[in-house]
């Protein structure tokens, strides 16, 4: 099995999708030429540019025409560039994509695929490392998929393609080139609204999605090397629907649960977990539910010396396992 | 003979007859919707009453089932003229459990159709514009002969959606036709506050279409520029953004009161050369309308209204346990 980056899994799934079923496009801003993170390279060559198209700099039109197109029996993937620009199309993906099947009580359906490089770390300054998907993830009639994993994110994103719904389908930036994993190269669909125990543990559980979930994995290898604590981590991979049996199942074993997102802490994707943990597992819980996330200011500042500053990492992962142990 | 010279575009009289009957039925549906309001039946209405001629005499045009028709909260007078029914459009005022449009979960005038390319709408202004060019962009990418016409009114002209999606059209030459609706008042706010420009037709120039105004009050003018938009999007010569000049006669919806911001003697003024008086008038002088007829299609556009209204009435509402149902495909 080849080793692959996060680039080259979302390259290599959204292509054979493109040659499995003629009804696939994808546009947005320079995929054309490839697009600025390279996802779309070698498109225009292989399927054309009626196929993978450039639109103008609009992200409201790339959504609600993707919308129009899905409407018209075509499988349209969206890409906006960075997801701190999706703002001006939410009103599409919230008041429209989301409730077009509902409110015409099951009639139309949107099948359509928002792509958007999402996350911090690379010093891209306030407007290019948002994290935005607890919005996304607030709103009946979406899914929400926040990959960093390459072998996650070939199967998920097929799967997002195949869906007969709306899917938000955020990968971190930072671990495009930065995260490489075995991927197959045959077709492998993963189904939406199911989590990964990543590692097995039986002192807490840490439940992450993204690039956290990253820097969970290897705080929770030093955890159990430096200080013995077994860490379960649990990579959630799709936040809508959200697979709270593993989740649950997890916590009701090791009675701790801890909680780290890269988003802003306050009302962040994290909150959600620790209200499902409190509810459904107080019973089991032998020590508070906590958050790991960044602290209220904007992600992230351009300045190295302020983005090392307040974005959460392994180490701050490490440190929050170390406190919970200790409880 | 002065009624040799009148263009009747081509249509034949079964067919202006037919125009004029939908245009009846139109007003009939919206004076009840908002009769019925008052009386406390529903709990919303949005009248079309003085846009009858910019909506039957464009989606006249329209070929049901093939072509694709996107329109607004007032679209009464489209969705009737592409082929939804009285009673379609009581039911969606009832809220009822078979409203085809929304099975009661969509306000009232929000019309959508699968069957007859009716596209579901929602509340904010314009965003069904975009939706409109990507319907059209898949039916050029995948060869089909379909044409699809967007609705929207004039308030409608100042959203960015709407300015988006000129421009994604305007690029990609699509078969899409942008008809604005233009009345002068976005609820309360008047036209003058809305743009510096006297027709925004104007701005189809700066997408790279062509832009007309027409006399929404003439309803074969209002057909005859949806016909030859309609065909240049067939001949794949791209978008066309026409502006139906009109008047609404009512309020804009059950909660409004519009003699806030407009005076009785414009809304009477208008009243004399809205669109119904003026083809009335026209089919009396082609011969194809005397008392007899005008009152036998009063008499059938009653009825059917009545019908549509006990029958929606009656008709039982949606079950609270399907409330979850269809959020996503099952």
């Amino acid at each position: 099995m080849a080793v692959k980056t996060l680039i080259e899994a979302v390259r290599e799934a959204m292509a054979e999708e493109m040659r499995r079923d003629p009804r696939v496009i994808v546009f947005g801003e320079d995929v054309e030429e490839g697009g600025v993170f390279r996802a779309t390279e070698g498109f225009v060559q292989e399927f054309g540019r009626e196929r993978c198209f450039d639109t103008p700099l609009a992200e409201s039109a790339i959504v609600g025409v993707a919308i129009g197109a899905s409407l018209n029996g075509l499988l349209p993937i969206a890409e906006i560039q960075f997801a701190d620009f999706i703002w001006p199309a939410v009103d599409q993906i919230i008041n429209e994509a989301a409730r077009i099947r509902w409110r015409s009580n099951g009639a139309w359906g949107c099948p359509i695929v928002v792509r958007a490089p999402y996350g911090a770390g690379i010093r891209g300054g306030p407007y290019h490392s948002q994290s935005v998907e607890s919005v996304f993830a607030h709103v009946p009639g979406l899914k929400v998929v926040c990959v960093a994993s390459p072998y996650d994110a070939k199967g998920l994103l097929k799967a997002a393609i195949r869906d007969p719904d709306p899917v938000l389908f955020f990968e971190h930036k930072r671990a495009y080139r930065l995260v490489r994993e075995e991927v197959p190269e045959d077709d492998y669909v993963l189904p939406l609204g199911q989590a990964a125990v990543k590692r097995e543990g039986k002192d807490i559980t840490l439940v992450s999605y993204g690039m956290m979930a990253q820097h969970a994995l290897k705080a929770a290898e030093r955890a159990a090397e430096e200080d013995g604590i077994q860490v379960e981590v649990i990579d959630l991979r799709t936040l809508r629907p959200l697979d709270s049996e593993t989740v649950l199942a997890s916590v009701r074993k090791t009675g701790k649960a801890l909680v780290a997102y890269e988003d802003n802490l306050f009302g962040g994707y994290g909150a959600e977990i620790a209200a499902l943990i409190a509810e459904e597992a107080f019973d089991y819980l032998d020590g508070p539910v906590t958050r790991l996330a960044a602290p209220d200011v904007p992600i992230s500042p351009f300045s190295p010396a302020l983005e090392d500053a307040i974005l959460p990492g392994e180490e701050n992962v490490l440190e929050a396992i170390r406190r919970l142990a200790a409880y | 003979m002065a009624v040799e010279k009148v263009d009747t575009a081509g249509l034949t009289d079964q067919e202006l007859l037919d125009v004029y009957y939908k245009m009846l039925l139109t007003r009939a549906l919206s004076q009840r919707m908002r009769v019925l309001q008052r009386m406390g039946k529903g709990t919303f209405a949005v009248s079309a009453e003085g846009h009858e001629g910019a909506q039957v005499g464009s989606a006249y045009v329209l070929r049901p089932g093939q072509d694709w028709t996107v329109p607004y909260y007032r679209s009464v007078g489209v969705a009737v003229t592409v082929g939804m029914t009285a009673r379609d459009v009581m039911m969606a005022f009832f809220a009822r459990r078979d409203d085809i449009s929304s099975g009661g979960r969509n306000m009232p005038n929000h019309f959508s159709h699968r069957e007859l390319r009716i596209v579901s709408g929602s509340a904010p202004v314009a965003t069904q514009v975009p939706h409109a060019v990507g319907i059209a962009l898949a039916s050029k990418l995948r060869g089909l002969d379909e044409v699809t016409f967007v609705y929207f009114g004039d308030g409608a002209t100042s959203k960015g959606d709407t300015h988006e999606a000129m421009n994604f059209a305007g690029v990609h030459r699509l078969p899409v036709v942008f008809i604005c609706e233009n009345n002068s008042y976005a609820i309360s706010v008047h036209i003058s506050k809305q743009m510096a420009v006297e027709n925004v037709s104007i701005r189809a120039q700066g997408y790279g279409f062509p832009g007309v105004t027409v006399d929404g009050n003439d309803v074969l003018a209002v057909y005859r520029a949806a016909l030859e938009a309609h065909q240049r999007a067939r001949a794949g010569e791209g978008p066309t953004f026409i502006e139906v000049k009109t008047y609404r006669l009512a309020p804009h919806s059950s909660d409004d009161d519009d003699r806030r911001y407009r005076s009785r003697e414009e809304v009477e003024a208008w009243s004399q050369r809205e669109a119904i008086v003026r083809f009335r008038a026209l089919l009396q002088e082609l011969g194809l309308l005397n008392q007899e007829k005008e009152e036998s299609l009063n008499r059938r556009v009653a009825r059917e209204v009545d019908e549509a209204t006990d029958y929606a009435e009656q008709a039982p509402p949606p079950d609270p346990a399907t409330v979850f149902r269809h959020l996503y495909a099952e």
